[in-house]
């Protein structure tokens, strides 16, 4: 079918990319789904089983979508101001606010999350102003909790929310906003009827862009939360590594993999539903 | 609010009580004063950057406005942020919800004061019925076709019974066939609603053939606010001569208030002109008030060029001096244009050129 192929590309040109992603990509992770099928003494849904039944397990999975909703949330309500603000602002300040989003993309992940720990840390930013300004006498734990984790990564991953929401504001016509107003809505109505919908592609965009990326968080999750709280990727380590357990880490990635796989499901469908009239 | 839902506040006057606008150290409105009637449709004309859409934005509330008032049915309406100004816009792009459909479009102003949804429904189709599209009610605005959006945009813009209507640039996003009859379109429901309106653009047609008036604008000041007509034939500036309808500008010199020498020879009588005798003047006359003559008499020249346009024929002449004027004639069927080179004379009807001091 190449004749069919756009732009006449002959289709072969896809094969070095295609046979890098089946044999680094599929086999593994066909190999993943029957490693999960080992029980002791022959294959089974029985490490299935046991993290389902497992209430210390279960409440590691919801632990962790919590989180991924935790951070969205986070990342939402304080990029949207931002990318609005963008939408709206001259070629100068686009530019300015541009690079402010894409600049923590110029660091390491590691580098970003050893910042979050000398910030949060019992001797850290935080605590040493609060301490030093009087409002506290011993230094707060800020570090190693859920709170912390949510900050970090809510920081980590905030171009990958701003960035698709500055495309869907943008496209948008200001003059909508305007008509809104003659019409007689005042700033919430047209906030609600014509700004919100019309930002909807981007919403859903950057929402699944930010939720995968921070359930799946490994290095942020382990370094801020640290041994205290346990999130599914830690998980899969310690089952797989620390206790050797390799059927059991594979059944408790495919869940993993099929509960992100949902979510990101349902958001695209709303997204498709939502695009359907923009 | 209150009172814009109701059939009586339609045709209000409004006055543009010395408006002047600066932006960013620029003036882009200079003390306009505009007094319109009630029901009226005032066209701002004018070439871009001349301040008519910061002056269309200050009615509508976008802008406020450095000096001067807006007074609406005898109230000022200065104060007043833009969704309690009960004016309707139909912007240049027509800015329709591209998520809602066509009725909930034009019920969008209705919801927004609280109208109930029975009425807001009904009130959208009597609105899509004026302008002819009611059967497009349940469609979205991208499968309607550029003119229907703009009648959507219009009926949209109604429905809330505004008592200034704004319309900026309506047509010039529409294609040269279409816009004639949407001229005509939105003139029978802008006189079927009876409101007040306001027509920016930069297209002298359409300023000419759709306005009761028009206030010609140029770089922020008013330079002349009459019926078009008058606009045409007795043009206040130069400026308006030459923007307003084509014109020949030739230098000359005012040998009395009604008559000017030109330079490329030839006395002639011009409207009345205020500049002193002896002042160097410019002499503007429309090319159809030029005449070609073959006998010897009037100013020699030679044709450049010659276009037929169908109803009309088009020379280009060449003076002695090298200066150049365009002269339109009415066609008889038949008729050719002269050829290149031809030596003709022409001919300037009386009474119909004006005169504008050098400044």
């Amino acid at each position: 079918m190449a004749a069919a192929s756009p732009a006449g590309f002959d289709p072969r040109l896809a094969w070095p990319l295609g046979s890098f992603l089946a044999l680094l990509f599929a086999v593994p992770l066909a190999m993943l789904l029957v490693i999960s099928l080992q029980t002791g003494d022959g294959y089974g849904f029985g490490q299935y089983a046991k993290f389902l039944t497992d209430w210390f397990s279960l409440r590691i999975l919801g632990g962790t979508l919590r989180l991924g909703v935790e951070v969205t949330i986070a990342c939402l309500v304080l990029g949207f101001p931002l990318a609005w603000l963008h939408a709206r602002s001259p070629g100068w300040a686009k530019s300015a606010i541009t690079l402010v989003v894409l600049l923590p993309l110029l660091t390491s992940v590691v580098v970003r999350t050893f910042a979050w720990i000398v910030i949060l840390g019992r001797q850290g930013i935080i605590n040493n102003a609060l301490v030093g300004a009087g409002l506290i006498d011993t230094p707060l734990r800020l570090l190693y909790t859920e709170g912390g984790v949510v900050a970090a990564l809510a920081q980590v991953q905030m171009p990958l929310m701003v960035l698709p929401l500055v495309a869907a504001l943008g496209r948008a016509d200001p003059n909508l906003a305007d008509a809104a107003s003659i019409l007689g809505a005042g700033a919430w109505r047209t906030w609600r009827t014509v700004v919100l919908p019309l930002a909807m592609p981007g919403i859903i965009a950057g929402c699944l862009l930010t939720f995968t990326a921070s359930v799946t968080a490994f290095i942020t999750q382990s370094l801020v939360g640290g041994g205290q709280m346990m999130f599914m990727p830690a998980y899969v380590l310690q089952q797989a590594i620390a206790l050797g357990d390799m059927p059991f880490a594979a059944a408790i990635s495919v869940i993993f993999l099929v509960c992100v796989l949902i979510v990101v499901a349902l958001l695209s469908l709303l997204g498709r539903r939502s695009r359907a009239h923009v | 609010m209150e009172q814009a839902s109701t059939d009586t506040v339609t045709g209000r006057s409004l006055l543009l009580d010395r408006i002047t606008h600066r932006y960013a150290g620029q003036t882009a409105v200079g003390n306009v004063t505009l007094d319109i009637g009630g029901g009226e449709l005032v066209a701002l004309l004018g070439p871009s950057g001349c301040g008519k859409t910061t002056l269309l934005r200050i009615v509508a509330g976008f802008v406020q406005q450095t000096a001067g008032q807006v007074v609406v049915g005898g109230t000022p309406v200065d104060h007043l942020p833009p969704n309690r100004r009960a004016v309707g816009i139909v912007f240049q792009n027509y800015a329709l919800f591209p998520h809602m459909t066509i009725a909930d479009n034009v019920a969008y102003g209705l919801a927004a004061r609280g109208v109930d949804r029975t009425t807001q429904k009904a009130e959208a189709m009597r609105m899509l019925e004026l302008v002819q599209l009611a059967h497009l009610a349940t469609r979205l605005p991208r499968a309607l076709s550029g003119g229907q959006q703009q009648r959507v945009a219009l009926a949209r813009a109604l429905a809330v019974k505004p008592s200034i209507l704004l319309l900026d640039e309506p047509f010039s996003a529409l294609d040269k066939n279409l816009r004639l009859d949407m001229q005509i379109e939105v003139k029978r429901i802008q006189r079927l609603a009876g409101v007040t309106t306001i027509l920016v653009t930069h297209d002298q047609e359409e300023a000419l053939s759709m306005a009761d008036r028009v206030a010609v604008l140029s770089a922020g000041k008013l330079e002349q606010f009459a019926p078009p007509t008058q606009v045409y034939d007795t043009p206040a500036s130069l400026f308006v001569n030459g923007f307003v309808g084509q014109a020949n500008m030739l230098p000359g010199t005012l040998v009395s208030p009604t008559a000017a020498t030109l330079d490329i020879g030839g006395t002639i009588p011009v409207r009345h002109c205020a500049a002193g005798t002896g002042s160097r003047v410019t002499i503007c006359i429309r090319p159809e008030h030029l005449q070609l003559d073959d006998a010897t008499t009037g100013i020699p020249a030679t044709v450049g060029l010659g276009l037929p346009l169908g109803p009309t024929i088009v020379h280009e002449l060449r003076f002695a001096d090298g200066s150049t004027a365009k002269v339109i004639e009415p066609r008889t069927p038949g008729a050719a244009p002269r050829p290149a080179g031809t030596a003709v004379h022409v001919t300037i009807a009386p009474d119909l050129a004006n005169a504008f001091a050098l400044s």
